[in-house]
C-alpha cells in the first residue's frame, strides 16, 4: 500500500515534471523541471534497489549536469519570449507522433509480453551485501572492459570540451619559454659607439 | 503492488514528452538537449525496472554506461554550444544548416 | 649399372644462381652499377654451366634423380609438386643451355657495352636462364608448363628490350601472341593429360600410357572420332609449334630479330625454340603410340624445313637469313623426332644450338662492326678487317650446310637417312624429299650470306668504312668458345654418346627416351647396311651440300653478275620468296582484318552506341544525377528534421514490431 503510494507520488511528479520541462517558456524554468524530473526518478529507482543509481542520479546528474546546463543558460543570455514562437504550428504533428508512440509503449508494456511468470514480481534480491557492493562486484570483474571504455571516454569528452571551448585572448601575456631559451646574446644586447 | 507494467508507463510517458519536446522547440538548442536527457531517464527507468523484476543487476550496469555517455555527450554538446555561440551569436536551431545539401 | 643419385643441392644450384642473380641484377641493378650486374648474373651461369658440366659427367656414369622439393598447388586430391627429373637427356639439355648462355653472358658483355638498360638486360638473359632450366629439369607437366610460360615471358620481354623501337614492341607483341596459340594448345594438352590419367607426372603418366593405349579410349569431336592419345599428343604438339616456329606458327621467329643479338643467339636459336623438340622427345613415350601425331610431327616438320629454306634463299637481313636458317634447321628436328629417331633429334639440336648460337654471335659481331647495318648488301670484303669472326663464322656455315667433319654433318645426315628409312607412306616420301632439298638450300644460302658479307665486292658504306674493325675480346672469346663446339659436337656425340650406334637403343640416351622396337630407325639404317666409315663420300645429302656450296661460290664470289640475271628470269618466284610467301598478308587478310572489322564493329555498336550513349547518359549517369538532385533537397541541414527523421524510424520500427512480434 505504502508502495502504491510512493510510486504514484514519484512517477505522477516526474511526468508532470517532464510536462514542464517541455511547456516552460524559461529555458531556465525547464532545467528546474528537469531537476525535478530526475529527483523523482531517483525515488522511483529507490523503490526499485538501485540505490547506488538513485544516489548517483542526484549526486551528478542534478549536482554536476544540470548546474552545467544552468551556467551555460546564463553565460549565454538567451532571448526568452523569442524562443516560443511557432510552438503551435509544429504541435500537431509533434504531438501526434508523440501520442501515437506513447500508445505503442503503452500498449507493449501492458500487454503481458515483459511479464514472464514468477520473475515479474516485485520482491526484495534477498543479498547480504548492499546494492553498491553488487554493482561493484559485477562492474570490476565482467564489464571490466566496458568500465575502462567508459572512463576513456569520459576522459576524451573533457579534453574534447576544453578544446572546443579554449580561447586565447590577443591581450593576454604569456612567457614564451622556448623564444626565452634559445635567445643569445646578440639578440639582446647592441654595441653603441659612443 | 507495482507491477513492472508500471513503472514501463512511466518511462513511456517520459520518453514521449522527450519526443514532443523535440519537436516543439524550434528554437533553442539546449531544450532539445534537455529533452534528450528526458528521453535517456525514460529508458534508464525502464532498464532499472527490468533488472529489478527479473533479478538480473546487468540492466543497472547498463545504466550505468547510458549515464556516463549522457553525462559526456552534454559535455560536448554544450562546449559546441558554446564555441558556436560565440561564432554565430546565436542558438536558434534554424540558424544551424552548415549541413544543407 | 650401378644406380647413382646426385647431389640434390648442387641440382637446385643450377637453375637457383641464375633466378638469384636474374633478382640482384633486376632489382638492385641501380645500385650495382654495369660492372657488378655482369659480373654476378655471368658468374652465376658459369658456375651453373660447370655444375652442368659435373652433373652431365656423372649422369654419363649413370646417375640419375627423380624426385620433389616443395609442393606448388593443393587443390583437393590435385597435387603438383615442384620436383626434378634429371636423366640422360635432362643432363644433355642443361650442359647445352648452360653453356651457350655462359658464352652469351660474356658476348653481352663486349655487345651490350653503354646499353641504357645494361643491367635490364642481364637480368633478363639470366632469369631466362632460370626459366630454361625449370623447363628442361622439371618432372611434371607443370613444371614444364611454367617454363613454357616463363621463356616465353622472358623472349617477350627480350625481342622488345628496346621498347622505344616500334618495330620492336610489334615484333614482341607478335611473338607473344602467335606463342599464346601455341601455349593455348599446349595446356588444352596438359588438361588432357590431367582429365585421362590424373597425374601430371612425367613417371606416373608414361607408366600409365601403354595400358591407357591398349583401352583404345577416344573422344568424339564434332562427329569426328579421334583416339585420346592423338588428340593429347596433337594437342601437345601445337605448343610445340608455336614455340619452335614451325609452319604456321613460324611468323614471329623471323620478327623476334628486333630484339638484341645475343638474345637471337640464346633464346631464337640455340635454347627456347627448341623447347618444343625436347618436348616432344620428353614425351616420347607418348608420341610413340601415336601414328598420327608422328605423321603430323614428320609432315609438319618437313614443311617448315624446306618452305623457311627456301625463304631464306633471296633474304637480304643477315639476321633474318639466320633466323630462317632456324625455323627450317628445326623443321629437321622435327622430322627426326617424328621418324622415331628422337636420339638423333636431340643430338641435332645439341649440335645446332652450337653452330647457330656461333653464328649469330658472329653476326652480332659483324653487325656491331658496321654500326649496326644489318643488309648484307651494304657489307662485303669484311674479312680484311675481322678476321677471328670471319673464321669463326666460316666454321658455323660449313656446320650448318653439312660438312664433314663439323658438327652439322653428323646429326643431319643421320637425320636424312632415318627418314628416308622410315616407311610413313606418302608423308614419308615426301619428309625425305623435303629434307634432301633442304640440305642444297641450306648450303647455298648460308655461304650466300657468307660470301655477301666476308666477300664479293666491297659495298661498305664510306662512312662506316673508318670505323669497321675486329670486335674485342670479350666478343671474340665466346666466338672461339662456340667455335670448337661446332667443329667437335658432332663428332663428339658419335664417339662419345653413342648416337649412331644401332647396338644400343637410343646410344647415350638410354631409357630417357621411348621407341618402339619396330620405329627404330638407327637398326633400320643399320640393316641397310650402308653406315661405313667414308661412306658420307657416297651418300647425297654430303654432294647436295657440296653443290649448294659451289653455286653459291659461283654467284657471289665467282660471277656476281649472275644473281641479277636469275631474278630477272623469274621475278615473281623471287618476289614471292622475297615476300616470305606472303605468309603475313595472308594472316593479316584472314585473321588480323576480321578481327579488327569485328572489333571496331563492337567498340562503335557495343561501346559507343549502347553503354556509352545508352546506358551512361541514358540511364545510368543520368538517373543518378537526377536521383541525386532530388535526394539533396532532403540534406536541409536543420538539426529538427534528421531527430525527426529518426522518431519517425523508431515509430515505424516499433509499428512494425508491434504488428508482427
Amino acid at each position: 500500500m505504502l508502495e502504491t503510494v510512493f510510486f504514484n507520488l514519484f512517477g505522477g511528479l516526474s511526468i508532470l515534471a517532464g510536462i514542464g520541462v517541455v511547456l516552460s517558456r524559461n529555458t531556465m524554468h525547464s532545467v528546474l523541471f528537469l531537476i525535478l524530473c530526475f529527483f523523482n526518478a531517483a525515488g522511483l529507482f529507490f523503490m526499485l534497489d538501485a540505490e547506488f543509481l538513485g544516489v548517483i542520479l542526484i549526486l551528478i546528474y542534478v549536482g554536476a549536469v544540470m548546474v552545467l546546463f544552468m551556467f551555460v543558460i546564463m553565460m549565454l543570455e538567451v532571448n526568452v519570449a523569442k524562443l516560443k514562437e511557432g510552438v503551435v504550428q509544429y504541435l500537431p504533428l509533434g504531438g501526434m507522433i508523440a501520442v501515437l508512440l506513447l500508445i505503442e509503449f503503452v500498449a507493449a508494456s501492458s500487454s503481458g509480453v515483459f511479464a514472464q511468470g514468477d520473475k515479474a514480481v516485485a520482491e526484495h534480491f534477498g543479498r547480504e551485501v548492499n546494492n553498491t557492493a553488487e554493482i561493484g562486484q559485477i562492474l570490476y570483474t565482467k564489464y571490466l572492459l566496458g568500465f575502462e571504455i567508459a572512463a576513456i571516454i569520459l576522459l576524451v569528452a573533457l579534453v574534447g570540451a576544453i578544446v572546443l571551448t579554449i580561447r586565447n585572448r590577443k591581450d593576454a601575456k604569456y612567457q614564451n619559454i622556448n623564444a626565452q631559451v634559445k635567445v643569445r646574446r646578440e639578440d639582446r644586447i647592441r654595441k653603441v659607439r659612443m | 503492488m507495482v507491477g513492472l507494467s508500471e513503472y514501463l508507463i512511466v518511462g513511456a510517458a517520459l520518453f514521449s514528452l522527450g519526443v514532443i519536446g523535440l519537436f516543439l522547440n524550434r528554437k533553442n538548442v539546449i531544450t532539445i538537449l534537455m529533452c534528450i536527457e528526458l528521453m535517456l531517464l525514460a529508458v534508464n527507468i525502464n532498464l532499472v525496472a527490468f533488472s529489478h523484476f527479473l533479478n538480473d543487476l546487468s540492466g543497472q550496469i547498463f545504466v550505468f554506461f547510458v549515464l556516463t555517455v549522457a553525462a559526456c555527450e552534454v559535455a560536448v554538446g554544450l562546449a559546441i554550444l558554446v564555441s558556436f555561440y560565440r561564432m554565430r551569436g546565436s542558438i536558434e536551431v534554424e540558424d544551424i544548416n552548415t549541413l544543407q545539401g | 649399372m650401378q644406380e647413382m643419385t646426385l647431389n640434390t643441392t648442387e641440382l637446385l644450384a643450377i637453375p637457383g644462381l641464375p633466378l638469384l642473380a636474374a633478382l640482384l641484377a633486376g632489382l638492385f641493378g641501380w645500385a650495382l652499377k654495369d660492372k657488378l650486374s655482369h659480373l654476378i648474373t655471368s658468374g652465376a651461369v658459369i658456375i651453373s654451366a660447370l655444375l652442368s658440366i659435373h652433373v652431365f659427367m656423372q649422369v654419363l656414369d649413370g646417375a640419375s634423380f627423380y624426385g620433389d622439393y616443395w609442393t606448388w598447388i593443393i587443390s583437393g586430391d590435385f597435387v603438383v609438386p615442384v620436383g626434378m627429373m634429371i636423366d640422360p637427356l635432362t643432363a644433355l639439355m642443361m650442359l647445352v643451355v648452360t653453356i651457350v648462355s655462359a658464352c652469351v653472358h660474356i658476348y653481352t658483355i663486349g655487345y651490350m657495352h653503354g646499353d641504357p638498360g645494361y643491367s635490364r638486360f642481364f637480368s633478363y638473359i639470366s632469369a631466362f636462364t632460370f626459366s630454361m632450366l625449370v623447363l628442361v629439369m622439371g618432372n611434371s607437366f607443370f613444371t614444364l608448363f611454367f617454363g613454357w610460360e616463363a621463356v616465353g615471358l622472358f623472349s617477350y620481354l627480350l625481342i622488345g628490350f628496346w621498347y622505344k623501337r616500334e618495330s620492336a614492341n610489334y615484333a614482341a607483341l607478335k611473338a607473344f601472341i602467335v606463342n599464346r596459340i601455341g601455349d593455348f594448345g599446349f595446356l588444352i594438352g596438359v588438361l588432357a593429360i590431367w582429365f585421362y590419367f590424373g597425374s601430371v607426372d612425367y613417371k606416373t603418366v608414361f607408366d600409365m600410357v601403354p595400358g591407357f593405349v591398349e583401352k583404345g579410349i577416344t573422344l568424339d569431336f564434332m562427329n569426328w572420332q579421334i583416339s585420346a592419345i592423338t588428340f593429347i599428343c596433337l594437342a601437345l604438339f601445337v605448343g610445340a609449334m608455336g614455340k619452335s616456329g614451325q609452319v604456321p606458327l613460324h611468323v614471329w621467329l623471323p620478327d623476334s630479330m628486333e630484339g638484341p643479338t645475343p638474345i637471337s643467339a640464346l633464346i631464337h636459336a640455340a635454347t627456347m625454340v627448341t623447347a618444343g623438340v625436347f618436348m616432344v622427345a620428353r614425351l616420347s613415350p607418348m608420341f610413340e603410340y601415336s601414328e598420327v601425331a608422328l605423321a603430323a610431327v614428320v609432315l609438319v616438320g618437313a614443311t617448315t624445313a624446306w618452305l623457311c629454306a627456301t625463304i631464306g634463299l633471296v633474304q637480304n637481313d643477315i639476321k633474318r637469313v639466320i633466323a630462317y636458317s632456324t625455323c627450317s634447321q628445326l623443321g629437321y628436328m622435327f622430322v627426326a623426332c617424328g621418324v622415331s629417331a628422337y636420339s638423333v633429334g636431340i643430338f641435332h639440336l645439341m649440335t645446332h644450338a652450337f653452330f647457330k648460337a656461333l653464328l649469330f654471335l658472329a653476326a652480332g659481331s659483324v653487325i656491331h662492326a658496321v654500326m649496326a647495318n644489318q643488309d648484307i648488301r651494304k657489307m662485303g670484303q669484311l674479312r680484311k678487317y675481322m678476321p677471328i669472326t670471319y673464321i669463326t663464322m666460316f666454321i658455323a656455315a660449313l656446320a650448318l650446310s653439312g660438312v664433314p667433319p663439323f658438327a652439322g654433318f653428323w646429326s643431319k645426315d643421320l637425320i636424312i637417312e632415318a627418314t628416308v628409312v622410315r616407311e610413313m607412306g606418302w608423308v614419308g616420301d615426301f619428309a625425305s624429299f623435303a629434307v634432301l632439298t633442304a640440305v642444297f638450300m641450306t648450303a647455298f644460302y648460308t655461304f650466300r650470306m657468307f660470301f655477301l658479307t666476308f666477300h664479293n665486292s666491297d659495298r661498305v658504306p664510306a662512312e662506316v668504312k673508318s670505323h669497321v674493325h675486329e670486335s674485342p675480346k670479350v666478343i671474340t672469346i665466346p666466338l672461339m668458345i662456340l667455335a670448337v663446339g661446332a667443329l667437335a659436337a658432332g663428332a663428339w656425340g658419335v664417339m662419345v654418346l653413342d648416337i649412331a650406334n644401332p647396338e644400343v637403343v637410343n646410344g647415350y640416351f638410354g631409357n630417357s627416351l621411348f621407341v618402339l622396337d619396330a620405329h627404330n630407325p638407327l637398326k633400320m639404317i643399320a640393316e641397310e647396311g650402308e653406315h661405313g666409315m667414308f661412306h658420307f663420300l657416297l651418300s647425297m645429302p654430303f654432294w647436295l651440300a657440296i653443290g649448294g656450296i659451289s653455286l653459291a661460290y659461283a654467284m657471289y664470289y665467282r660471277e656476281t653478275a649472275l644473281p641479277a640475271k636469275m631474278v630477272a628470269i623469274s621475278p615473281a618466284v623471287h618476289k614471292f620468296l622475297l615476300n616470305k610467301w606472303y605468309w603475313d598478308e595472308l594472316y593479316e587478310k584472314i585473321f588480323i582484318q576480321p578481327a579488327q572489322r569485328l572489333g571496331n564493329f563492337f567498340w562503335k555498336s557495343g561501346d559507343l552506341a549502347m553503354i556509352d550513349k545508352g546506358v551512361i547518359h541514358g540511364g545510368i549517369v543520368d538517373s543518378i544525377m537526377s536521383g541525386a538532385a532530388r535526394m539533396r533537397a532532403m540534406q536541409t541541414g536543420m538539426v529538427f528534421h534528421y531527430a525527426f527523421a529518426m522518431v519517425i524510424g523508431v515509430f515505424g520500427f516499433l509499428t512494425y514490431l508491434m504488428l508482427n512480434g
